[in-house]
């Protein structure tokens, strides 16, 4: 019998071999089952605490706080108490390192998104203090006469 | 009967891989591992959203694309508001431009004027990762890169994921999406670098109307827990069977 034909057979063999060895190095050490079982619990074990690192940016109010009393005080006792900070003047998470970080959003926009008039009457969003965009002043930005810390005064 | 003593060697080596050889198959885990696989985790979270608060601010989104790093004018999103309006003829309208991303500030639905007196209802429906107890996606990933960590919460390994796109095919609620900067599957992870610290995630602490509130269900005195609990409330496609864990108040029949 001629034994050619079973050299692809040990090409085969060679190729799953390389392949074993290979993954010895490739696959990390800490790849397996870490969950409940192999279908959800098939994974790398150290990229939970890579994404438990993932860098925060938005801080809250106890943040702001620090520095801000003043505004923060304003605020907490105006209709607008539930607004967090962070929605108007940006994540503030690397602020107190860099001051210039904040992009502060004075846009018309910014607030209509709440206080744009939708004519839901079943919807909270009925409920809200609101304008009709095309009717109220619709060049000017809303800060020029409504103060966003406390929107009861009027600044005009 | 008679055994040779060369055959009595043959079939004792040969006995003894047979027996040996599928062992080698098991892990033998240390202590501490056995320990972690047995016991249960302390935290299993879960989301509660009350449609009723939800004013489609859309600062969810906004806060969401910002905590987490996704291309902010790209059209994908981790977490995104629909808007539902039902008219009298029974129609259902529905859009989400740009995830809800800049809110909702017109009468206009995906580009139809619909007059007001024709509406008969009209709601906000934010959505996100339901961290499903039988996630369909992590079931199709062929590499291992999505999974569930004890917690509860389904991640995805950026180093691992190869971007075949099975697990954006998979999720019924199409939460996951391609990250155009990183290239692999991306999807919310309920802010797992906040929970984890003891934060809220970015778009509960945003949320200015208590729209979106974050639980841990294996801790009986969490206010959210209770809610979940002891109030009615429902899940999106059920149906599914992958056990789902944003729950709805007042979710309504039209929302898909």
């Amino acid at each position: 019998m001629k034994w050619h034909v079973l050299r692809p057979l040990w090409v085969a063999i060679g190729l799953v071999g390389a392949l074993l060895v290979a993954r010895v190095f490739l696959v990390p050490d800490d790849f397996g089952v870490h969950g409940r079982n192999f279908t959800y619990g098939f994974y790398r074990l150290s990229n939970v605490q890579e994404w438990k690192d993932f860098p925060v940016k938005y801080q809250g109010r106890e943040g702001c706080v620090e520095c801000h009393d003043a505004n923060v005080e304003t605020l907490n006792a105006s209709s607008h108490a539930p607004v967090e900070c962070e929605n108007c003047h940006g994540p503030g998470a690397h602020h107190p390192d860099d001051i210039e970080s904040l992009p502060l959003d004075t846009t018309r926009q910014l607030c209509l998104r709440c206080h744009a008039y939708l004519e839901y009457p079943n919807s909270a969003r009925g409920s809200l203090l609101s304008i009709e965009d095309k009717r109220h002043r619709r060049r000017s930005e809303c800060i020029k006469c409504h103060n966003p810390h406390d929107p009861k005064e009027d600044m005009r | 009967m008679t055994c040779s003593r060369r055959d009595f060697l043959k079939d004792a080596v040969g006995g003894t891989l047979a027996t040996v050889m599928p062992l080698s198959a098991f892990t033998f885990l240390s202590t501490a591992e056995a320990r972690t696989a047995v016991e249960e985790s302390k935290v299993r979270w879960a989301f509660l959203v009350d449609t009723n608060k939800c004013v489609g601010c859309g600062l969810c989104v906004k806060a969401c694309k910002n905590e987490n790093e996704i291309p902010y004018d790209a059209e994908v999103t981790r977490t995104w508001v629909e808007r539902y309006v039902i008219t009298k003829d029974g129609k259902t309208h529905i859009d989400s431009p740009m995830g809800g991303r800049d809110g909702f500030t017109s009468m206009e639905v995906d580009g139809e004027e619909i007059d007001p007196d024709n509406i008969e209802k009209a709601f906000f429906v934010p959505k996100l990762c339901n961290q499903c107890d039988n996630p369909a996606c992590v079931q199709v990933c062929p590499v291992g890169a999505t999974y569930q960590t004890n917690d509860g919460v389904v991640l995805v390994d950026r180093d691992w994921c190869i971007g075949c796109g099975y697990c954006i095919m998979a999720c019924p609620y199409g939460v996951r999406f391609f990250h155009p900067v990183h290239k692999v599957a991306d999807k919310c992870n309920f802010c797992y670098h906040r929970i984890s610290k003891g934060m809220e995630p970015a778009c509960v602490e945003c949320c200015s109307f208590g729209a979106r509130r974050i639980a841990n269900l294996k801790d009986p005195d969490d206010p959210v827990t209770k809610i979940i609990t002891t109030e009615r409330v429902a899940v999106l496609k059920d149906e599914y069977g992958t056990k789902p864990h944003v729950f709805y108040l007042g979710l309504d029949a039209n929302v898909r």
